[in-house]
């Protein structure tokens, strides 16, 4: 009887474990279902490499989009970045223990955010401000770029926090005693044994990035044309989706559906690799 | 005398883990202190490179005078302090580097640039830590590839590339195997002729084997210090003897 409750229960635990698996795996096939009729119709480098996006007259270029999602990405990573890594380095190495407990759930905070509010923000406060400031539309590259930065925060920095809070202590202690400053600890000991947890924190923020769709639909514009400056509006992956599902029919739809799939496989590499660096642990 | 301690108290927020304890640590001898867990060893070596410093909420009274001038002195670095008083830990941690940079990193810092003088002090030290045979063909593998012993010879090497005048062995044996530990033994009574040895040995045997004198602490306190010899033969408290013998600990 006892052994028959084990069992069971092993059961249980494993179809409820088996079913958020399962929905990746639906998920993952009706978009391929959906989508790779459309490519092999539509043929492959057309679709990759067309430079033009009109489904009224069957064109279904997405390179603008993916050069969109690649550079609002980028220009997030590049103002993002560099603010989560100090602010990493600095709550768990720097800061007393009481700002630390004032600045972490803080940061948390900011993850809790919708990302429709962080658009919003976006719309009425950086938009005028680039506009006022720098000339053209306002929506673009740029306003995209500033609020994705900001949204990737929590993410960089609670990951390369721990992954720093994670190391042993002898690595500290042991520079320390050698006679090294603190700084020097910290830039010689602490930030390369803590690389790889680091660098996988930096690739999910940039997967965030990528994969972020209301925020960035509100302030980036959403022409579908390759931009010239930082200060264009373009399109990304995610907000063409988002954007057309609604009236999409047809040939149409199944474009969308082949969107999907490259921002799948974009995620994917991202994801894989940030689990490569995580496993890379060098202790 | 190298190190004189003199009624040092230290405290972890309102806990007193070291209480009045005065102690005088000769030069080129093995100082071995002794005692069960939580009696104030480690403490105590970390006070003597200030190591104590990074514990939030410890105070510390008294005096410590190394070569005769007070270590907590205004004008005392700290950084200069720990090269003079090099430590080992319990557990090895090699910088995440190659063999060869780890040695270096020390001598690099206080400006050594030239290649062929940092190989110089990377052959030395390793040799003093009985380590060179292993590894002089592969000084360029990270650190971490070594085994736990090594790593731990590794370490000590690191410390002596400092050319410290004081070294604090933390219960750094207490992991290795019975063949490293005897490396390490045997280098450290090399290393007495050149330096001042303070050893929390992780056990009463090794200080049996290697050390010249013998502390023996006991809740924060100094119960007993002398020559090894007299330590062992005829403690003059009875919870050394006890200790000594095996009976508690």
């Amino acid at each position: 009887m006892r052994k028959f409750k084990e069992n069971l229960s092993g059961r249980i635990f494993f179809i409820l474990a088996l079913s958020s698996i399962s929905a990746l795996a639906l998920i993952t096939v009706f978009i391929f279902i959906k989508g790779v009729p459309f490519i092999a119709e539509v043929g492959l480098f057309n679709f990759l490499f067309g430079s033009s996006w009109a489904p009224d007259h069957g064109e279904y270029g997405i390179l603008p989009m993916i050069a969109g999602t690649f550079i609002v990405t980028f220009g997030a990573a590049l103002i993002g970045i560099p603010i989560a890594l100090c602010c990493a380095v600095f709550l768990a190495e720097i800061a007393p223990a009481w700002l630390r407990n004032l600045f972490r759930p803080a940061i948390q905070l900011l993850a809790g955010i919708p990302s429709v509010v962080y658009g919003f923000w976006g719309l009425v406060f950086i938009v005028p401000f680039i506009m006022n400031h720098f000339g053209g539309p306002g929506v673009g590259i740029l306003a995209a770029s500033i609020i994705l930065g900001i949204m990737i925060l929590p993410t960089v920095i609670s990951i390369s926090e721990v992954s720093i809070l994670a190391l042993p202590r002898q690595y500290k202690e042991g520079a320390l005693a050698l006679g090294l400053t603190h700084w020097q600890t910290i830039r010689s000991v602490i930030l390369p044994s803590a690389k790889s947890g680091i660098v996988a924190a930096v690739i999910l923020g940039i997967g965030r990035a990528v994969g972020e769709t209301m925020a960035v639909i509100m302030i980036v514009g959403n022409a579908p044309a390759m931009p010239r400056s930082i200060l264009d509006p373009v399109r990304t992956l995610t907000t063409n989706i988002g954007l057309e599902m609604n009236y999409a029919s047809g040939l149409h739809e199944k474009a969308l559906f082949a969107t999907g799939i490259v921002l799948f496989i974009i995620i994917m590499i991202l994801n894989a690799s940030a689990q490569y660096f995580t496993r890379k642990r060098s202790f | 005398m190298k190190i004189e301690i003199q009624n040092l108290n230290v405290y972890y927020g309102e806990k007193q883990v070291i209480q009045d304890l005065s102690l005088q640590i000769p030069r080129n001898e093995i100082l071995s202190i002794i005692g069960p867990a939580n009696s104030g060893v480690t403490t105590l070596l970390r006070s003597l490179n200030r190591l104590v410093d990074l514990t939030p909420g410890c105070r510390v009274e008294g005096s410590i005078l190394l070569d005769g001038e007070s270590i907590f002195d205004e004008e005392v670095s700290v950084t200069e302090l720990r090269r003079k008083v090099g430590m080992v830990f319990e557990i090895p941690a090699p910088l995440p580097m190659s063999i060869f940079d780890n040695i270096a990193y020390g001598p690099r810092l206080k400006g050594t640039k030239n290649r062929q003088k940092l190989m110089d002090v990377a052959e030395e030290s390793l040799r003093l830590a009985a380590l060179w045979d292993e590894t002089k063909d592969r000084l360029k593998m990270p650190a971490f590839k070594l085994s736990g012993g090594q790593q731990q010879r590794l370490c000590i090497a690191r410390v002596l590339a400092l050319r410290p005048e004081v070294i604090m062995l933390d219960r750094s044996c207490s992991g290795l195997d019975p063949i490293s530990t005897a490396k390490i033994e045997d280098s450290l009574v090399q290393l007495k002729k050149q330096f001042t040895v303070v050893l929390a040995p992780h056990n009463v045997q090794q200080a049996g084997r290697v050390s010249d004198r013998v502390a023996f602490m006991l809740m924060g306190k100094l119960i007993e210090d002398g020559k090894n010899s007299e330590v062992f033969s005829s403690p003059k408290d009875q919870r050394t003897n006890d200790y000594i013998t095996g009976r508690f600990g």
